[in-house]
Formats: C-alpha cells, structure tokens, sequence
C-alpha cells in the first residue's frame, strides 16, 4: 500500500509545509509496509525529499497543473495514485491543502482529515488526531473509506532531515480537456522573503497596546533580529493598524510557532484560539491581570515602551554572541 | 445574479469546550448557537452587497435538524431572501457537500459563496468538496470578490501574499477575513425574518467518510515564570536555555 504525498513549490523550490507533509507520508508508509511516493508540482529541487524519507518523486513539468487550477492537480493526483496503487494521500493543510485536497475527496470518495497532528493509528481502523474548536481541543478521527486521504497541520512535526535519497522522475498528465475557466491574472507579494505566518517558527506580535501603528517600529526591529514574521491581534487589523493577514486569531491565521512573543495583547479567548499552539509563549503586559498570561510560558509585566527596547538590546547582545 | 450561501451552526466564540459521554460527544450545555463568523461576516454580508448592488437574490442553505432554526432565521435577518433546511445530522464535511450539492444541482445559481471554515471542525473541506460535486472552479480563502457581468475576479490567500484571478460564473468560493464588514441586524431585519420562507426538505442519503471517536482538552499549562522588566538579558537566557527556542 503506498502512500502518495502531494508536494507543492513556490518559486520551483519545495515549500517547507509541503517537506513536512512528505516526511509523515514517509513515516506512514513505512508503518504500513509501503513505498512513499511524492507527487511534486514542478520541483526545481525535488531530490531534497529523499531527506526526509520519500523513495520516489513523480515530478510534474507543467506550469499549467499548479494548485491555482485545483482540478487540474486532482488529475495529476488521481493519474498518479493509480499509477502506484496508493490507499492514503497526504497534503499539507497550507492553501494548496486546502484548495485540492476537498476537491479529490469528493472525486474519489476517500475520507478526508484536515489540520492533522499525529501519526494514524491503525490498530483499528484509521485514527488520526486532529485540532478542533480553534485549537481548544483536539478530537481522534476515523477514516471510514478504503482510501484516505489527511491534510498534516503546519509545524505540528517539524522537519528532521536526514541523509536519504529519492529517485526524480518525470510525470506528465495530460489536462487539456479540463477548462475550469481561472485565469491568473497577478500575484502579489507571493516573493517576500519574509516566512509566511502558518510556517512561521518565530513570530513577534503586538496588539492595541502600542497605541498606534507608528510605534510598530519596535516590534519590527524585533522581528528583524530574530528572523521573526510580524503579526498582529484582531482590533489592530480592524482598525487598520496592520494588514489583515498579519492577524492572528480565531478568525484570522492560525498559528504554532516555536515561540510567540505578545507585546501589548490582552489575551482575548478568540486570540488564544488561534495562537495557543503555540510550543513558547512570550506576553509583554502593563497589566498584570491581563488574561494572556494564564496561557504564558514567560511573562513581563512592564509598559511595552520600556520593556521592547530592553528586549531588543539584548536579543541583540545574544544574536552577536551566538551568531 | 443567485447566490447560495452554505451557513453552520457554531458554538459562540467565547464558549467553554468540555466533552460528555467519555468524552464522545460535544457538552452543550449552557452554549449559545451562532452563524460561523466566516459564514456569516465575510461570505452572507458580500453575497447581500453584490445583490443590493446588482439586483438578485440570496438563499442560505443549512444541513442539519430544527434546532439550526434559529440561527437560520438570523441570516434572514441579515437580510437573506429565503432560507432552506437539509433535514439530516450533518455527520462530516462530505455529507455536507453531498447534501447541498443534490440539493442546488438543478437551482442554477450563479455562485456558492461560504466560510472558509467553521470555528468548531476547522475543516476548509466544504467548499472544495461541492465545488467537485457540482463541477464547478473553485477558490479557496478569498479575501476578494467582485462580479463584473459573467466573470468574477477575487484574491486568494496564498503563503506570504494573495494571487488576483479571474474566473467564470458560475463558480464556488470560500471567504476569508477582508471579504466584507460585520453587520447587525437591525428591528426591520427581525421582523421580516419571522415570515420569510425556510423550507425544510428531505436528506438524499449521503454517508458519511469519517467518524469522530473522541475528543480532549490540551494538557493543562504550567503558571508563568514572571520575568524582572528590567532584567531582558533573563528572558533571553531562559528562551535560549531553558525553552530552547531561540
């Protein structure tokens, strides 16, 4: 039984929530004695998935089939788990996951389990963990159908590369005859450099406690010095502090870094929501009674005027010491 | 222009998630129903803007038993033009999909337009599941949407930024954050709700693909370690060395 894992790039390079995806599928696969195989959508560097255990990459040279045109990758996926004979398909739940995966679940009538965060257990049936309630809980599924297809919450595992390698070749399916009527027309700011903030690992936020949008700059310099992704709570975006997709929360991004520094962010139940799984969390809180430091790991109760500045200074003193 | 709009029930934002039955079931006690915001926010208040704009009609679509009534009736209040309830448990999202899909095959509307998810399964499986069913282009996670006679064009979320496309009616879409603006019902709204239509009708029988089988609560976090506003050089030290994430 192979295990078929759907691997998308950004500028030809495997996007790391995609890595991620591919080391679980490797790990399924060789749990139920089979071969993992990654299906990549136009990989310039498609061998680094045998870094994380795939034997096989099936890479698609085709501009034309890209998460853009879901039905299009459905073919591609569809032509491929036949020709491998694969009963489970993994996906990221990044926005390729989620564009496509649904689509091949209902053409193929596998079962579907998005936001994923554990290895299946098959001792009956198919059983995977995922998060439910905006990450206030987690719940156990049971993919009911012959074929199973689950979607791998980003940074729920990591990645640990290792010294593997995969076989590259070519695979081309012909989706001439699919016309699903979208055009792309631009794509903005897909090249930044900054890590987007569902794949973030560091991430440095700040609430309506700074006051207004000109005191950012302490919070950007934050992010700078380590390598963090900005982000913001939900009245900061809804007043137009910072843009909407800096929000993290219930009904902004989610989030699980491996560190979540809060400057000025009370603690809401729906911030919370979005960003509790998080591994380490930082609040940074005039308030003492601020309800965000029931779910801190560290706290510093302090005005964010004086406090970021110190913080700055010596993550940057750290950053010199140690590279 | 006829735009359908799939809405969930939901727990309110702020509710308290405790399980029952060996931690089988979701307690519902003491919870207050609500529209899934993305359902509700984004998707219900812009299909209710492209009609005022443009003349048409908006129909809300639910799968699930009377007790999804009420909220119903408060996308009514919104200002939906009539509503319609699948009289079945929605068991998974494929059922969901199946159900509204065999329900608006023959409807012909010019767009679905839903959440991108619900704030209890967190799936984002709905939307791309009747976008199959229905053999329909679908966008995931638009931020975006505006009509222009047959063609729409709106903005998907992807990793670090969105992509502009455009795309050919009729199609399916989930919205996201940015789509459009809260709105409150206002008395008028009320009023009318009470006598515009929801009809009940028949499930055709889809079944289910998943099972949930249990739920739990995150282990409990261990109480802060209060760090001198002072001393950053501290805080830094314990990231480094106790938390291990920098």
């Amino acid at each position: 039984m192979s295990v078929l894992i759907v691997v998308d790039t950004k500028n030809g390079q495997v996007k790391k929530s995609s890595l991620e995806a591919a080391q679980y599928g490797a790990k399924v696969a060789a749990a139920i004695g089979g071969e993992a195989v990654a299906l990549s959508l136009n990989a310039n560097n498609a061998e680094v998935l045998g870094t994380v255990g795939v034997n096989k990459v099936l890479n698609v040279t085709d501009a034309s089939i890209s998460a853009s045109d879901p039905q299009k990758v459905v073919a591609a996926i569809v032509a491929a788990a036949n020709q491998i004979g694969a009963k489970v398909v993994v996906f990221a739940h990044d926005s390729t996951g989620k564009a496509v995966a649904p689509r091949l679940s209902a053409k193929s009538g596998a079962g579907l389990v998005t936001n994923v965060t554990s290895l299946p257990d098959t001792s009956n049936g198919f059983v995977v963990s995922k998060n439910v309630f905006s990450g206030k809980a987690h719940a156990q599924v049971n993919i009911l159908s012959d074929e199973k297809i689950v979607s791998i919450l980003p940074n729920a595992f990591g990645v640990k590369a290792g010294e593997g390698s995969a076989s590259v070749e070519a695979f081309s399916v012909d989706v001439s005859g699919i016309n699903s009527g979208i055009t792309v027309k631009e794509v903005k700011g897909g090249d930044s450099k900054v890590v987007p903030l569902p794949e973030a690992e560091l991430v440095v936020s700040a609430g309506r406690g700074l006051k207004g949008p000109e005191n950012w700059g302490m919070i950007e310099e934050m992010a700078e010095i380590l390598g963090a992704t900005t982000a913001c709570s939900r009245p900061v975006a809804d007043i137009g502090w910072r843009p909407h997709h800096e929000h993290v929360g219930q009904t902004g991004v989610a989030i699980r870094p491996n560190l979540y520094i809060a400057v000025g962010i009370s603690g809401a139940i729906q911030h919370l929501a979005g960003v509790n799984g998080s591994k380490v969390i930082v609040v940074i809180n005039k308030d003492p009674e601020a309800p965000f430091f029931k779910a801190a790991d560290y706290g510093v109760v302090g005005d964010a005027f004086e406090v970021v500045p110190r913080l700055n200074e010596a993550f940057r003193k750290f950053k010199a010491a140690n590279g | 222009m006829k735009i359908l709009v799939p809405i969930s029930k939901v727990p309110d934002t702020t509710s308290k998630i405790a399980f029952t039955d060996g931690d089988s079931k979701f307690n519902e006690e003491g919870i207050q129903w609500i529209v899934n915001p993305y359902d509700e926010w984004y998707a219900l208040v812009r299909a209710l803007e492209i009609v005022e704009a443009g003349g048409g009609s908006v129909t809300v679509i639910n799968v699930g038993d009377a007790t999804s009534d009420p909220v119903i009736r408060k996308a009514l209040a919104l200002g939906a033009n009539d509503a319609v309830r699948i009289d079945v448990n929605p068991a998974d999202s494929y059922v969901i999909a199946k159900e509204i899909a065999a329900y608006a095959a023959d409807k012909g509307f010019d767009m679905v337009l839903l959440g991108k998810e619900t704030i209890n399964y967190n799936g984002s499986e709905v939307g791309g599941m009747l976008a199959e069913f229905m053999n329909l282009p679908y966008i995931s996670l638009a931020s975006k949407l505006d009509v222009n006679g047959g063609t729409a064009t709106l903005e998907r979320s992807i990793e670090g930024g969105v992509e502009v496309v455009e795309v050919k009616l009729p199609l399916v879409a989930s919205a996201s954050k940015g789509m459009a603006e809260q709105r409150i019902p206002n008395m008028r709204g009320i009023m009318a709700a009470r006598t515009k239509p929801l009809t009940i009708v028949a499930a055709s029988g889809a079944q289910a693909k998943t099972a949930y089988v249990k739920y739990g609560l995150p282990a409990a976090k261990s109480a802060v370690k209060l760090v001198d506003p002072e001393n950053m050089d501290e805080l830094v030290r314990l990231l480094h060395e106790e938390a291990k994430s920098i």
